[in-house]
């Protein structure tokens, strides 16, 4: 960055602090808590460190209501990823980010380094990363930006995963305008390892020497926790110096000689350098362990002369770590980073006492206590809801009737979010590591661990947020948020066992934005309660505005399933061209928040019905009974287009020819709600006809409503039916085909 | 029967091979790193897995096919070994000349992953024992440098000598350009040597394993019937 060098050792001023993000009363809470002033380099280390993006400093009082325990619990949140016991001793390690500025600045490189920190995250766990999802929402597709972002981003993601080998196997893609100018990459990683060996980052044992491994330090992503943490002009091209570059190949190393290195007992504590590089690092690891540091910036491996402590600091070079180790171990971990061609070097030493210390040149550099640096005066925000709630919760029901079946279902299928992803996933490696059974087209993928094959569990991701019903009700969607992902792990018949969530927010000094907040956490935590999943990491990010708009609010979930013994997966997709198709669940669902009434009225209008939870449980249970049962039955959790879209689907992803099917909206229910509303939890199941007793008795057992709407044929067709009346028929063939290359363009 | 996995720095289908070949293959496998100069004394198989040697920053596989490994590769094949290259392990053939041709960018230049079908175009030998010529088997690839290419005169030698293994195809086993996901020379998928001990491919037989279509599973068998002495 072409700054004007300022000396490290210069006393701060509070214009200087002003101009490099913190408050005034943040300043002077410092220079109270000093006693002094601090110096320029102290000064980048409490600018960094009390951003929002690494103090939490307007979130974390609203966070602490996730319900975060559980009997599978091994690590909560406030560790690099939580982690799960999966049984036999054996664990998985996740979490999702959000890498948002840097993919609007430049979405090649922001998206390829948000994956790599990710994998960071979960390697520096002790797990071997085994899975990724990725779930992207990016702005109308109309704008004249959006393809070039669109194909940067999906290249990024692809090039990282696909060269350090980790597999893409499910995730999201939206396309809404409030994402325009910002878009949205949140990445999700899980990782393998064994319970008795989880590493944190913890710099204990006094004596111990603080060792840096990986990537050499240069000037990139100086600031980058700063960037995250301030709203976006649509000058953000400007911002580009403080975009990451990744390197997956040095990753791939860095995962190996990690593991390595750990497998032989050599690592006492480990911690990523992400946002705020080095900076964070050893505060946080001082600050678990309750010791001191010191540290001489002389020793970081530079990649460019003359950089400051500042810059080395600040710095957010990808594919580093910090580790502390035993001093006996320093020459054997040498040896492991040599062979994977690392550098290795001692930087510092665990101390006694609360104070970090660094030197660089023979200077005293920094010399602040752990705690001010890493507990910052907490934000109190302002909440209040938006003033025109009740407008947007408005639907015109007389428009509604007025129109036929045929032209609501144009518009739904016509939605540029329905749409097959082919194109997209394709650029992944989705199989990479041969643990996935299936993936990237059904609702959840499915992991087979080759690792334990004497134990038949098998592991099922999905993600999943509707920002659409976040925006007209953050509780609703929050709630649907979670139900939803649940209901996608349903669809395979496995059992959730925890989430990390990526909360995806406006500017936090907007109350109305913290209202939006507020209610999306306690949507999400009442949904957690309910289905007893523990939330096991995470990770927030406001001001996703630009020039002054707010993106919807966006609590990304990414859930974690487990599928016990050895039955068959339900189908995904009609398998046969003479089934029966029934929904499970209520008949009828309200259009409020659904894309029949964001199409139909140009914008996003009604009031999301409300997530009956205990409903949701139940369905989640049928859905692993059926599986055990000796019933073959396809299954497709009903979401975004309602039945209309969720049948298409299943008829889409089918490799039966000829196909054709009918739905009939059974007298006296209005076919409207029965076709195209959106409520959970409604799931379609194709079957044989013979099955139907035994799966209606299973399903009404359940307390779960059950309706027979309709078959499967050999016609090419969709038919619409309302009572005896024919409303609506169509050649499959043109919707498919418009649904497979709706999303071509955006990557010619 | 021995089968040994070579890892590059970037290797990343190392693991998947090793595993494939313990639990599907028969093999007792070991595992060699690059910079070790190991005896491959008593070793049936050498597997050069799929990934991102060195980063692909090269050419993909250029650097790979310089490391010390190599030599006692090349020394093995010499003898007659039969030395296996799987997708970046394909490139790494082609690059120290075990192979002929060379491997370059997909034509859609982006990197593409799905299940492709593929005809075989020549039966018997270690490679396709209990084929039939015709046949179809269907494994992923998984690229962004898979299409191969070699001049006309190459070519020639590739048909005339029947070096030619599989050819990307439709599920019926009709090739066409259609069916061709990176622009390869005449829908290759797989070639081997003129000895036929060499073999390198882009697709991905030990994904097509346990999951998908399982059709990795005559591959190997192939390989078990040779090495154990039945039909070549």
């Amino acid at each position: 960055m072409s700054q004007q060098r300022i000396d490290d050792l210069q006393p701060s001023t509070l214009s200087m602090a002003l101009s490099i993000g913190l408050s005034a009363e943040e300043y002077h809470h410092v220079c109270r808590r000093l006693e002094r002033t601090p110096c320029y380099a102290e000064l980048g280390v409490f600018s960094a460190m009390f951003s929002e993006h690494c103090s939490y400093k307007s979130s974390k009082k609203y966070l602490k209501r996730f319900p975060t325990t559980g009997k599978r619990v091994v690590q909560g949140p406030g560790e690099n990823a939580g982690v799960l016991d999966i049984g036999d001793g054996w664990a998985v390690a996740f979490k999702m980010e959000s890498h948002n500025h840097p993919s609007f600045i430049e979405p090649f490189q922001g998206a390829a380094t948000g994956v790599g920190g990710i994998l960071r995250d979960v390697f520096t766990m002790g797990a071997r990363p085994i899975a990724s999802m990725d779930c992207l929402f990016f702005g109308s597709p109309d704008w004249d930006r959006t393809a070039t972002i669109v194909r940067g981003v999906v290249r990024g993601v692809g090039h990282y995963g696909n060269c350090v080998g980790v597999p893409t196997v499910a995730g999201q893609t939206t396309f809404l305008p409030c994402y325009t100018r910002n878009p949205l990459v949140n990445a999700f990683t899980l990782g393998l390892l064994r319970k008795d060996e989880v590493f944190r980052g913890y710099a204990s044992g006094i004596g111990n020497p603080v060792i840096y491994v990986g990537a050499k330090t240069g000037r990139d992503g100086v600031h980058g926790a700063t960037m995250a943490s301030k709203e976006f002009s649509s000058e953000g091209e400007l911002e580009r110096p403080t975009v990451q570059v990744g390197d997956p190949f040095t990753e791939k190393l860095l995962l190996e000689a990690t593991l390595e290195a750990m497998r032989l007992g050599l690592i006492v504590g480990i911690q990523d350098m992400g946002a705020a590089g080095l900076t964070s690092s050893s505060f946080e690891m001082a600050y678990r362990a309750g010791t001191g540091l010191e540290i001489d910036l002389g020793q970081v491996p530079v990649r460019e002369p003359n950089m400051s402590a500042y810059e080395l600091l600040l710095s957010e070079s990808q594919e580093r770590m910090l580790l502390v180790a035993l001093p006996e171990n320093v020459s054997k971990l040498k040896e492991v980073f040599d062979k994977w061609d690392l550098h290795s070097e001692v930087i510092g030493k665990v101390v006694e006492g609360n104070s970090v210390r660094m030197t660089y040149q023979d200077r005293l550099v920094v010399n602040v206590p752990v705690e001010l640096v890493t507990d910052p005066p907490m934000a109190d925000r302002a909440l209040v809801p938006p003033g025109d709630l009740k407008q947007r919760w408005f639907l015109d029901r007389n428009r509604l009737l007025s129109t036929s079946i045929a032209e609501k279902f144009q518009s739904v299928v016509s939605d540029f979010n329905f749409a097959s992803c082919s194109k997209l996933v394709e650029q992944y490696d989705s199989m990479v590591g041969n643990r996935t059974e299936s993936g990237t087209f059904d609702d959840a993928a499915v992991l087979r661990l080759r690792d334990i094959p004497e134990k038949k569990v098998r592991l099922a991701l999905a993600a999943d947020v509707n920002p659409r019903v976040c925006w007209l009700s953050p509780r609703e969607g929050g709630r649907r948020a979670v139900a939803e992902s649940a209901l996608n792990l349903a669809t395979r018949g496995a059992e959730p066992i925890g989430i990390t969530d990526c909360l995806n927010f406006g500017s936090p000094e907007n109350p109305e934005v913290m209202w939006q907040f507020e209610e999306c956490i306690e949507g999400l935590s009442e949904a957690c309660n309910a289905l007893k999943i523990p939330v096991v990491s995470g990770n927030v990010s406001f001001y996703n505005d630009t020039d002054g708009n707010a993106i919807f609010p966006t609590p990304t979930v990414g859930m974690v399933g487990l599928i016990e013994g050895p039955e068959a997966l339900p189908k995904a997709s009609f398998y046969s061209s003479d089934l029966e198709i029934a929904l499970m669940g209520p008949l009828e669902a309200g259009l409020g928040g659904s894309v029949l009434a964001s199409r139909l009225f140009k914008r996003e209008c009604g009031q999301p019905d409300d997530t009956d939870l205990a409903v949701v449980e139940r369905m989640v249970k049928l859905c692993m009974k059926l599986r055990k049962s000796k019933i073959e039955a396809a299954l497709h959790d009903v979401s975004e287009g309602g039945v209309v879209c969720a049948s298409l689907e299943m008829a889409f992803h089918s490799k039966v020819e000829p196909l054709g099917f009918e739905l009939i909206s059974p007298a006296g229910a209005e076919a409207d709600r029965v076709f195209f509303g959106e409520a959970l939890p409604r799931m379609l199941v194709a079957y044989a006809p013979s099955d139907r007793v035994t799966l209606e008795n299973m399903t009404s057992q359940s307390g779960i409503a059950f309706t027979v709407l309709g078959q499967t044929n050999e016609s090419g067709e969709i038919r619409l039916r309302q009572g005896g009346a024919n409303v609506l028929q169509q050649p499959l063939a043109p919707l498919k085909s418009a649904w497979a290359t709706r999303w071509g363009k955006l990557f010619q | 029967m021995k089968a040994a996995v070579i890892t590059f720095p970037g290797s990343n289908c190392d693991d998947d091979a090793f595993d494939t070949l313990r639990r599907f293959g028969g093999f007792e496998v070991q595992r060699i790193w690059h910079k070790d100069r190991p005896s491959l004394e008593g070793v049936n198989l050498v597997v050069l897995p799929g990934g991102f040697s060195y980063g692909d920053y090269l050419r993909c596989g250029a650097m790979a096919a310089l490391s010390p490994v190599m030599e006692e590769v090349k020394r093995f094949a010499e003898k007659g070994g039969l030395v296996l290259g799987i997708c970046n392990g394909f490139q790494i053939l082609c690059e120290s000349r075990l192979l002929p041709g060379t491997l370059t960018m997909n034509e859609s230049q982006k990197f593409i992953c799905k299940d492709v079908s593929m005809r075989v175009e020549k039966s018997g030998g270690a490679w396709a024992t209990g084929l039939q010529v015709g046949e179809v088997v269907s494994y992923p690839v998984a690229h962004g440098d898979g299409r191969y290419w070699i001049d006309e005169a190459g070519l020639g030698q590739l048909e005339h000598n029947g070096q030619v293994l599989l050819r990307y195809s439709d599920a019926s086993g009709k090739v066409a350009a259609d069916f061709n996901p990176n622009g390869s020379t005449a829908n290759i998928a797989g070639i081997c040597n003129e000895r036929g001990n060499v073999f390198g491919l882009m697709p991905h037989p030990e994904r097509a394993t346990e999951h998908r279509s399982q059709h990795g599973l005559k591959l190997w068998k192939s390989i078990q019937t040779v090495l154990t002495g039945g039909a070549a």
